[in-house]
């Protein structure tokens, strides 16, 4: 009797199964089938993550071979955990997945590594007990973002007395753009630092205190765009001119800011760049080909200071 | 007080307290003396802090950007402060910042006349009247269904960002509109429009509040709702009133807060708000468990919380102890203003005073 209803269920399953996979070698119009991919986006907290977010869709697209089932996680992490969970359910051939926080993985981690499905890591990274969790990671480099923004600080105004605008204490992007900063202008060149917590209400506040505090200040590094766009405000109210009197660097190429670079209220921005779907797929065919991966990707930066046009602005994908 | 003081310790009685003790136990003593002890501290500092210029037509310095930025705060801190009065609290102020921008910024950005002024009028009406919304929601929550207000309250401030975020389809809302913006970032008579509004609105509550009978019936609610009832005051319909008043004053500032930089951001506009909201009015001297409340001491519970923002980095020190300086100093403030201390004290120097006269006598 219990064996009998056993037999039918799995019956059941694999009437499913072939019905399931029915459908989507339907689909597969050259032929191959195509990789089921699940992808967990930890949310849209920003114009970054939007083009990011864009980007994947329009990389993991039917065209290409993919048959991708995007999940935005609304940066909460249950919503994350649960998105992977019904990836592991739905068989996917690669999970992909952006960590909205480095910790408290190990569980549902240990679960995809038990379903055989390989990982692919998105721009932030995980803490995890889990041994070997993820195949690849693909991501920017902040603290390389850093060092080119400081690079070009030493090389142009050597003797530039900088403010530092920091990102959200404590956060992966603050700690590692201002290490990698710092480290090539020199610490004794920063007079002060303040958080701008990525905002560009934030930015503002924190610059106009500092343009009291620190009167002699000629140069503001800004861990990114919308802070820096901050700075621009606060700098024009007291009478100065951004850009001339005061210098300055921001993280992060979003449209505002390039359009600031243009108008000369910006001096050099180090792009974070958002678009590298198409790097993702590349990842995932070479994975699903059985080529070996490297661990890590770093996303190529761009780096970009006033020569740059108005007609290439307008051309930019975000 | 000074009267049960001197019987305690059997002395015979002074008529009336003098003007130095009067000064010594107002409430609004240890907060203005914290205020001033920054400000001036700032200026010493920094001199040039406590200039104030006029650029381009408007005032300009240090001292009007802290009104700027007391500005969302108070508009926070004025509801709250009434609320915490009725015996209550609302915690769902910092998600109706966010619901209040995201309505009326996707209002601007489906509108084809943006930079219109009566489009903008329609935009902040839209968010005065979901700030409105909620806050009467909570109210009835709290007053017909007799729901904990910490707990009524706690829905809007998990629920409110989903509804804002629906609003905005999950993105950063940005949209261009000079008239909506000139409530963050214009100026009117020289002062920043944002100073202005807290300013009219403080008035505006001080007067209905302390000029007819509300404010009485409000303290006796928070003190005992239940004889507060029984001896005819409408307590439902009061505390109905201002759950609703600080709501439409949350949607008020999440404009004013939001409209500089034009970008509704569900997740992190008003972020944590409700407890600045909360440490104003705690600053200002009013008790959490209800009753006699100070809007006056309120408003400068917003102007410390923001020049002690801003003191941080005038002082120089590294963003990481923003948190630790900012406790600190609120610390402080609610010990200097702690009764039970303030009483052993002067029991403390009476008794000291006694002791002398004896040894004289």
């Amino acid at each position: 009797m219990f064996m009998k209803k056993k037999i039918i269920a799995a019956g059941l399953g694999l009437a499913l199964a072939v019905a399931l996979t029915g459908c989507g070698g339907d689909k597969g119009d050259t032929g191959t089938d195509l990789i089921k991919v699940g992808f967990s986006q930890l949310g849209a907290e920003s114009g970054w993550r939007t083009a990011n977010t864009e980007s994947v869709q329009a990389s993991l697209s039917k065209e290409n071979g993919f048959d991708l089932t995007f999940v935005d996680a609304q940066q909460k992490q249950e919503n994350q955990i649960k998105a992977l969970r019904d990836f592991i359910q739905q068989d996917v051939d690669v999970i992909a997945f952006s960590p909205v926080v480095e910790t408290g993985w190990d569980e549902v981690l240990q679960e995809i590594k038990d379903a055989g499905i390989p990982l692919v890591l998105v721009d932030r990274n995980v803490n995890t007990s889990v041994v070997d969790p993820y195949v690849t990671w693909i991501g920017a480099d902040f603290k390389l973002e850093g060092t080119m923004a400081g690079q070009w600080v030493a090389a142009n105004y050597p003797d530039a007395k900088i403010f530092e605008l920091q990102g959200t204490m404590g956060s992966a992007p603050q700690l590692d753009r201002e290490a990698g900063f710092d480290a090539e202008v020199g610490v004794e060149n920063i007079i002060g630092r303040a958080t701008g917590n990525f905002t560009r209400a934030e930015g503002k506040a924190a610059t106009e205190a500092a343009l009291q505090a620190y009167p002699e200040m000629n140069l503001i590094f800004a861990h990114n765009d919308d802070m820096g766009l901050g700075a621009v405000e606060a700098i024009k109210a007291a009478g100065k001119v951004p850009g001339v009197d005061i210098i300055i660097v921001t993280v992060d190429g979003v449209r505002a800011g390039m359009q600031a670079l243009v108008d000369g209220e910006f001096n050099y921005i180090v792009e974070c760049n958002p678009v590298f779907g198409d790097q993702i797929a590349g990842l995932i065919k070479d994975i699903m080909a059985g080529k070996s991966v490297p661990k890590t990707t770093i996303v190529v930066d761009a780096a970009f200071d006033q020569t740059i046009t108005q007609a290439f602005v307008d051309a930019r994908a975000y | 007080m000074t009267q049960d003081v001197i019987n305690a310790v059997g002395r015979e009685t002074v008529s009336a307290p003098s003007l130095g003790t009067r000064i010594l136990t107002h409430h609004l003593l240890w907060p203005a003396v914290a205020f001033v002890v920054l400000i001036v501290a700032c200026g010493v500092f920094s001199p040039g802090f406590l200039d104030i210029t006029i650029r381009d037509g408007h005032l300009f310095g240090q001292l009007i950007d802290i009104l700027r930025a007391s500005a969302t705060p108070l508009l926070l801190a004025l509801g709250m402060c009434l609320v915490i009065a009725s015996g209550g609290i609302d915690l769902s102020v910092g998600a109706v910042m966010a619901m209040s921008l995201a309505i009326s910024l996707t209002f601007l950005k489906g509108s084809a006349s943006a930079n219109s002024v009566p489009t903008a009028l329609v935009a902040i009406g839209l968010g005065l009247l979901i700030g409105l919304a909620v806050g009467l929601f909570n109210g009835t929550m709290v007053s017909v269904l007799k729901i904990q207000p910490f707990i009524a309250t706690m829905i809007i401030m998990v629920a409110g960002r989903g509804i804002a975020m629906l609003m905005t389809k999950g993105q950063i809302t940005t949209v261009y509109a000079a008239p909506f913006k000139a409530i963050g970032s214009g100026f009117f008579l020289g002062l920043p429009i944002p100073v202005v509004i807290a300013a009219v609105v403080t008035v505006l509550v001080l007067v209905v509040v302390r000029k007819t009978a509300l404010g009485t019936l409000l303290e006796s609610i928070g003190i005992n709702r239940q004889a507060a009832h029984l001896a005819g005051v409408p307590a439902g319909a009061i505390i109905l009133l201002v759950y609703g008043l600080c709501g439409l004053l949350a949607g008020l500032a999440g404009m004013v807060y939001g409209a500089p930089t034009m970008a509704a951001d569900a997740n992190n506009i008003g972020l944590m708000k409700e407890l600045d909201a909360i440490l104003c009015v705690v600053i200002g001297g009013t008790s959490l468990a209800g009753g006699k409340f100070y809007l006056s001491g309120t408003v400068i519970g917003a102007l410390v919380l923001s020049t002690l923002e801003r003191a941080v980095i005038i002082f120089r020190f590294p963003s990481q102890t923003t948190p630790l300086f900012k406790a600190v100093v609120v610390i402080v403030i609610c010990v200097a203003q702690s009764r039970t201390l303030r009483e052993r004290i002067a029991r403390r120097s009476l008794r000291v005073q006694a002791a002398k006269g004896e040894v004289t006598r």
